[in-house]
């Protein structure tokens, strides 16, 4: 065998082995969701004796993942949806009308992408304006944490649409509002998808916001019902496990359907430069 | 053409205000309140101004509040080196060309979208001492003396979070690093092959200067990560086994718990001047990037 062969076989044993610990425990997780509670309690890899399918019918019920379930796809849709919008307006006039005060405002928001928000003051911020245990307030604080990563993506995309667009329809007698949502934004179509995929993952899988904002359980999103079912039962492992497979459904048929998008958009700044 | 017309700076205004409300200003304040005494009994006893108490109540106390913070640098330095480096080779192995490639790079990625609540209570199950994955499949391989107590040995429990962050963030690092690869044209480790260039100094002429755009990514949401770490810490461990793996945010929202405010604000505008530093650090660079292009 030559030695170009080798090297292959032994490549192609290494990214098996590595799959093999990526996939095994989804696969326990999954297996071990359809066994009785006794079962369950084992983790072992084997079949369930008995498939036990009415686990997924208790946890709907008793972990409230209907509520947490719309709970979670209001907060990331509406917050996502909104966020976007709002930054590809923003980084368009960033990036068109240059001036000093827009470079300083771009800068400015950029150091958004380092700081941790402060969520004690803002629990403050909140009472003062009424916004205490509302779903508002979840809302507005995803959008307001999403803003520095979109404009900055979305502005380094908006450098590569032509000026002569804007020129075009603007002789075509196009107002600033036309211009942006009938010309702009449906060129910018592939990077607003690709931040709204990625933003909206984020806030499906955030802890910390929820964990600090919502003290009553009716404002619970998915991530925060399981964690609070699995500090009631303990020891319910089947339980749990189908809680982990229904909270994980949603955000994996995301990613089946965007992942192109998700790859090039996460990658867009690493190629260029 | 009239600018100002057709770009009217109003569009900036809705999230610049959303942006500094509630994001920017909580910042500030925080830094503000954490000179005072405030806690969840302010509102009868008032708030009073206490100077540098709080700092000094961190950095002295026998509450261990500054290991919370060399334990988030640790974290910081620690987690991007186990995933950064073995992310590297994996994507220059999946690059260089190998069947499944597009598979592989699908799974790799895959634990990274996933909440890290449910990997935390997934590896709570797969490390738990008698009945978790781990153990058995050590067991099972006849090397049963590697068996931990991986989440409450204080000597083990911090690699057992290592283990964990990498096994969720490595293909997302390589990910970044596969896109880099594939910008480099072959015919440059064609020359460096000619020249009779190894792997080791291909990578060391060819490969690492060529990537400095993604390693800079990389670097720069590892780090930013690693210093906000939270979730993972507090459904894997809570801090425990006593306060062995505590970093600032899981201190920050004890002491939150607990109606300390103004402590909990101090240790947070500590983390925010560390985040500034790098920060800015990094800003500065990619503005004369900018000006370089």
């Amino acid at each position: 065998m030559s030695r170009k062969r080798i090297q292959g076989i032994i490549k192609q044993i290494t990214c098996i082995l590595l799959s093999l610990i990526v996939i095994t425990p989804f696969y326990m997780v999954l297996i071990n969701s359809f066994k009785s509670k006794g079962e369950a309690a084992r983790m072992s890899l084997s079949l369930p004796k008995k498939w036990v399918f009415t686990n997924y019918a208790e946890v709907i019920e008793k972990g409230k993942l209907m509520q947490g379930f719309s709970n979670s796809l209001l907060y990331a849709t509406v917050a996502t949806l909104i966020g976007v919008v709002l930054c590809a307006m923003a980084a368009f006039v960033i990036c068109r009308r240059k001036s000093k005060f827009n470079d300083f405002i771009y800068y400015f928001v950029l150091c958004g992408l380092f700081f941790p928000v402060n969520y004690v003051t803002l629990v403050k911020v909140f009472q003062l304006m009424h916004l205490t245990d509302t779903k508002l307030g979840i809302i507005i604080t995803f959008t307001s944490a999403m803003i520095p990563f979109c404009v900055f993506t979305i502005r380094n995309f908006v450098l590569s649409v032509p000026v002569e667009m804007d020129e075009a329809a603007v002789i075509d007698g196009a107002g600033p509002l036309a211009l942006f949502f009938r010309i702009i934004m449906p060129l910018l179509k592939p990077i607003l998808v690709t931040c709204f995929i990625l933003q909206f993952m984020g806030v499906w899988s955030d802890f910390l916001t929820p964990l600090y904002l919502s003290s009553k359980s009716r404002m619970f999103p998915m991530t925060m019902a399981v964690y609070q079912f699995f500090g009631k039962n303990t020891n319910y492992w089947n339980y749990i496990f189908a809680d982990i497979v229904l909270t994980c459904v949603p955000v994996l048929i995301v990613y089946m359907l965007g992942q192109k998008y998700i790859v090039s958009g996460m990658t867009s700044g690493a190629v260029k430069e | 053409m009239n600018k100002k017309r057709i770009y009217p700076q109003w569009f900036l205004l809705v999230p610049l205000v959303l942006y500094i409300v509630f994001f920017l200003f909580p910042g500030l304040m925080g830094v503000f309140y954490s000179f005072t005494d405030w806690s969840s009994r302010s509102s009868v006893n008032g708030l009073h101004f206490v100077g540098l108490a709080n700092y000094i109540e961190i950095f002295t106390s026998n509450k261990d509040y500054a290991s919370g913070i060399s334990n988030t640098l640790v974290f910081t330095i620690i987690s991007n080196i186990v995933k950064i480096i073995p992310a590297l080779f994996l994507a220059i192995l999946l690059q260089e060309g190998i069947k499944g490639k597009g598979l592989y790079r699908t799974l790799f990625y895959l634990p990274s979208i996933l909440p890290f609540v449910i990997i935390g209570l997934v590896f709570k199950s797969v490390l738990n001492y008698n009945t978790g994955l781990l153990n058995g499949v050590l067991e099972f391989l006849h090397i049963g003396f590697l068996k931990q107590k991986w989440l409450s040995d204080l000597n083990v429990v911090w690699k057992s979070i290592f283990g964990v962050d990498a096994w969720r963030g490595i293909g997302y690092v390589m990910t970044i690093f596969m896109a880099g690869l594939s910008a480099i044209p072959k015919s440059y480790y064609e020359a460096a092959e000619i020249d009779g260039a190894n792997f080791w100094a291909k990578l060391r002429y060819v490969t690492l200067p060529m990537m400095t755009g993604s390693i800079m990514i990389n670097l720069v949401f590892g780090i930013t990560y690693g210093l906000k770490v939270f979730d993972i810490v507090y459904v894997l461990t809570n801090g425990g086994p006593g306060h062995a793996t505590e970093v600032l945010t899981t201190y920050a929202f004890q002491l939150y718990s607990n109606g300390q405010y103004g402590m909990s604000t101090a240790l947070n505008a500590i983390l925010l001047i560390i985040t500034a530093a790098v920060g800015i650090l990094v800003v500065k660079v990619m503005s004369r990037q900018e000006v370089q292009q």
